[in-house]
């Protein structure tokens, strides 16, 4: 088929990233830095999401078809998101900045 | 079905209509579905189907994660307060479990494009045991919840008075998200082993395993949304 075959030690090595940042993302939660805790902790998950989809799931690979739908799709998921926020932080129920 | 080099010269002077026959068969290999043009052109209508049904599902999980988003910025502390009830460590475990059932997953998708058939099937059954692997220590934590009165409903208790409700919205939301997820596993589960008996009874190559790569996608997405899960439902205010 069309994919060029990626050696197993790619594999491999993605695999131990993957198991060092969960570690990594263990280890910061214990630490104490108040908002950036949070950030930290969706830091390393957006790292490890971004190493699964483009190593494991081939997307490093894959055709700028299937790549603009990757997008197109986290596009529409981030314009879920910015209008619910932009609804409920705006109501005044809660101080904007205490919210992690 | 290939006729002889000497056998195909002669049928091409009777008949012009063999001659086409035998080259269709040439055209088209087996795996090769005949309103498709090339291999590529078949494998790239299977990825980008394959590609939109888990973005309708990143849609799908991200109503949930939208929820959980709204309902933490509304009550922080109580929130915060949960995740001491959160086993951390079984968390961990299973983030690790996962993560090796990537692998397994990915070498399998590996050992189909060199064609080793014995290889996907045991790259498959180390995932299908890792997966269950997962949602026995799933059950322990669940288990924990209900002896602990942590289930959202009648039986609800928590310790600390002033977020009995608030602290049910969040034991409410971590209940739907890793059921929703372990449903996904469960499903993944008989997808890995319809690709077992598919890889036993010889049905993949080194030409056609579109199937494996497939329920390889789906098993990689299931690993990401217990990605972004484990540090939002375990790891908030783990600090405190």
């Amino acid at each position: 088929m069309t994919h060029t075959i990626v050696p197993a030690k790619v594999y491999v090595g993605v695999w131990a990233v993957l198991i060092a940042l969960t570690f990594t993302t263990v280890a910061v939660s214990k630490l104490e830095l108040g908002e950036y805790n949070f950030i930290a902790a969706m830091t390393i998950a957006v790292a490890k999401a971004t190493l699964v989809v483009m190593f494991f799931m081939h997307l490093k690979q894959s055709s700028s078809m299937v790549r603009l739908f990757v997008v197109a799709g986290l596009f529409w998921l981030a314009i879920m998101f910015v209008f619910v926020l932009s609804d409920y932080l705006s109501r005044g129920w809660q101080p904007i900045g205490q919210w992690w | 079905m290939a006729l002889r080099p000497a056998q195909r010269k002669r049928t091409d002077k009777e008949d012009p209509l063999a001659e086409s026959e035998v080259t269709l068969e040439a055209l088209h290999p087996r795996e090769l579905r005949h309103h498709f043009d090339t291999p590529e052109q078949q494998l790239e209508s299977s990825l980008l189907g394959m590609w939109i049904f888990l973005l309708t599902e990143v849609m799908f999980f991200g109503g949930m994660f939208g929820g959980y988003t709204v309902y933490r910025n509304l009550y922080p502390d109580a929130f915060a307060s949960t995740s001491q009830y959160m086993n951390v460590t079984l968390g961990g475990i299973n983030t690790a479990v996962l993560i090796c059932s990537s692998l397994t997953m990915a070498m399998a998708v590996h050992s189909a494009q060199l064609g080793k058939n014995r290889a996907i099937i045991l790259f498959l059954l180390l995932t299908l045991f890792l997966g269950c692997v997962f949602l026995g220590i799933k059950y322990v934590e669940y288990h924990e919840k209900w002896v602990d009165h942590h289930i959202p409903g009648p039986h609800f208790q928590y310790a600390d008075a002033r977020y009995f409700h608030q602290a049910q919205i969040l034991f409410f939301l971590y209940f739907a998200m890793t059921g929703l997820h372990a449903l996904h596993m469960i499903v993944g589960a008989g997808l890995i082993i319809a690709l077992i008996i598919m890889a036993a009874r010889h049905r993949f190559s080194a030409e056609w395993y579109t199937p494996v790569e497939m329920i390889g996608l789906y098993w990689h997405f299931v690993d990401i949304i217990w990605i972004f899960l484990f540090p939002l439902l375990y790891l908030i205010g783990h600090t405190k």
